[in-house]
């Protein structure tokens, strides 16, 4: 029972970062319909951002954190402005390449920049609780605490304010939106800016019972996209649904199944998911 | 003159050149960035075949280039088989993990097929990296042995590795351009200009999708089993996605949906990597911004553009002559009637 809790609690754990990660994802694709291959990328400056500020400018954890997501989200609202923007009105085959050219750009950047060392992150937040007779990092709990609250705040932010309204009003209707006067250009380069700060949060969040370094996005992106596409494109509670699934299947499978393997496993469940359900399970209608 | 430049007499330049590059080559080292290029301007033709022609963005493409040198690594190494069938088997073993997941992923359209190829691609890298009792994993394939002689053929030297590897270039490129001037080629073409639009003149859209992956497939595999036998190395970083980046860069540079272009590409950006030879590690630093700028300014890539022009002035001065065009036909009666007299009295 309580290896079966500690499952469960290291699935929340996972399934927290994965859901943020993928909820930037999400609203990029929702907005723009671009399938933001640079979005990995994004996660790493933040987690290296974040790293940089505490070990060199011995920033508390906290405000390192707000300045991942501000630097993130300003590099962001950048490459919507200089890479998607010009972009928006080819095939989809080029928005996908530029996105990859932005990743191999941060990519490199990141390397040059700090370059390609495996680096730890140090946390403030190194004690252990016992509930229950499940013994929880703090860290742990912090990346449950933090990602669920900042959920909420995005829920908040897109149902309640007038600036989210607008996001969600670009992606159900692009034309509709721009008829009763909503700047497009402005909604989509605060889309990639909340997208990038998203990320940003998630990598300092995660960094510390983790690694940093330049291709730590890869995997993270990866399973970010299956996640979308289980929880169905452009989708906010799929996100999250989706992203709590494979944080779950990844922890009990870690553990039941194996640990080598347990990276493999949410892209065996999107095959064979996909195979037998090629438009998603939380979606109706064709792709 | 440019006009000659094009067609079977460039093709026929392109092929001599190949033919006489080891003996301009000044050493050794030049042949080997050239076999390489030639390796991976292998895979990108087939990359090109199901981006290029039919459409579909395939970012597993180094995975199964990795499937076809693993075969032909562990059947030589582990189980002594004997090079030459090593190779064949390799194409066929990526065309039999290629038809499987081609079914799978070829059900999904546009961007979900894609992401899809890509964490298939991340799939076939873990797993390389993890089996370990089969694919040595992170250790590596090592001691691979070069290709065997083929009777009086022996490959030891780099120029003979150099021809094997150009003469698989040659055959590739051959290949494909049959492929794409054939009917079969004109049909990946409509699917990539509208699959709907195909769909409703009779194409079996599946049937004629899953025929372009595989093809494209069993470039890659071919040409990981060259690559293979060339460096007689394998790690699992031949599945990682830097490669199948590398492949898409090739094609945008030299241009998609051409045969040409991503051959250029592909020759042509490694030269300048080994030129800018302190980049190497940072070359994304430079070429990430350049494939951006491409895909904004230059989508159609260098061939691509250069055929657009043609195309524009070919239509500007058929609509030059629109306004004489009865003179000039007269004309072209009177000369055609000389010509007949002429061959009649020849």
């Amino acid at each position: 029972m309580d290896i079966f809790l500690q499952q469960v609690l290291n699935g929340l754990t996972l399934g927290g970062i994965y859901s943020l990660v993928a909820l930037g994802l999400t609203l990029v694709y929702g907005i723009l319909h671009v399938p933001n291959f640079a979005h990995g990328a994004f996660y790493m400056v933040g987690a290296f951002v974040a790293l940089k500020l505490m070990t060199g400018w011995e920033v508390n954890y906290w405000i390192a954190m707000i300045g991942a997501a501000g630097v993130v989200a300003v590099i962001g609202a950048l490459s919507e402005r200089l890479v998607f923007h010009p972009l928006r009105n080819h095939p989809g085959l080029h928005p996908m390449i530029a996105a990859i050219g932005l990743l191999l750009f941060l990519e490199a950047g990141a390397q040059a920049l700090w370059g390609a060392d495996f680096l730890r992150m140090p946390t403030p937040f190194s004690g252990i609780v016992e509930i229950a007779g499940v013994t929880a990092p703090v860290q742990r709990l912090m990346i449950i605490a933090g990602a669920f609250t900042l959920m909420a705040v995005l829920q908040l932010f897109l149902t309640r304010t007038v600036a989210g309204s607008t996001i969600v009003a670009m992606a159900q209707n692009r034309d509709g939106a721009s008829l009763v006067g909503i700047d497009a250009n402005r909604v989509a380069m605060l889309t990639f800016g909340i997208s990038g700060a998203l990320a940003a949060v998630a990598a300092t969040l995660y960094a510390p019972i983790n690694l940093v370094y330049p291709a730590m996005g890869h995997l993270v992106i990866t399973k970010a996209f299956v996640i979308i596409i289980l929880g169905g494109m452009g989708s906010v509670p799929g996100a999250i649904v989706g992203g709590l699934i494979i944080g779950f299947a990844e922890s009990f499978g870690a553990y039941y199944i194996s640990t080598d393997y347990k990276d493999i496993i949410s892209f065996v469940l999107l095959v064979v998911i996909l195979s037998l359900r090629p438009q998603g399970l939380f979606t109706n209608g064709a792709r | 003159m440019m006009k000659l430049l094009e067609g079977k007499f460039g093709w026929g330049l392109l092929l001599v050149a190949g033919l006489l590059f080891p003996f301009m080559a000044g050493n050794d080292y030049h042949l080997t960035v050239m076999s390489t290029a030639y390796i991976f301007a292998i895979a990108t033709l087939g990359l090109n075949l199901i981006t290029g022609y039919t459409g579909q963005f395939n970012l597993a493409h180094a995975g199964f280039m990795a499937v076809g040198a693993y075969t032909l690594g562990i059947l030589t190494v582990d189980y002594e088989v004997s090079f030459w069938l090593a190779f064949l088997l390799a194409g066929v073993v990526t065309v039999l993990v290629g038809l499987p997941l081609g079914w799978v992923s070829l059900r999904l359209r546009g961007h979900y097929f894609s992401i899809f190829t890509l964490c298939v691609g991340t799939i076939m890298f873990l797993v390389i990296e993890k089996w370990e009792s089969l694919t040595h994993g992170t250790v590596g394939i090592m001691g691979i042995p070069a290709p065997t002689a083929i009777g009086p053929l022996s490959f030891d030297t780099p120029v003979s590795i150099y021809y094997l590897v150009y003469f698989f270039l040659v055959l590739g490129v051959w290949m494909m351009r049959r492929i794409v001037d054939s009917l079969m080629g004109r049909t990946f073409m409509a699917i990539r200009n509208g699959d709907e639009l195909a769909e409703a003149l009779g194409v079996n859209l599946m049937r004629n999708k899953l025929m372009a992956f595989s093809l494209s497939v069993l470039y890659a595999g071919f040409a990981g089993a060259l690559y293979a036998g060339f460096v007689r190395f394998l790690g699992p970083d031949l599945a990682g996605a830097s490669h199948a980046f590398d492949m898409t860069m090739y094609m945008i540079i030299g241009g998609l949906g051409t045969v040409l272009g991503p051959l250029l590409g592909a020759l042509m950006v490694p030269w300048l990597t080994q030129y800018l030879q302190a980049l190497q590690e940072f070359r994304f630093l430079i070429f990430g911004p350049v494939l951006i700028f491409l895909v904004i300014f230059v989508p159609n890539g260098i061939v691509g553009t250069w055929v657009a022009r043609r195309a524009r002035q070919a239509s500007d001065a058929a609509l030059g002559k629109q306004a004489p065009a009865k003179e000039t036909a007269k004309e072209s009666t009177k000369q055609g009637d000389a010509a007949q007299k002429e061959s009649a009295s020849a």
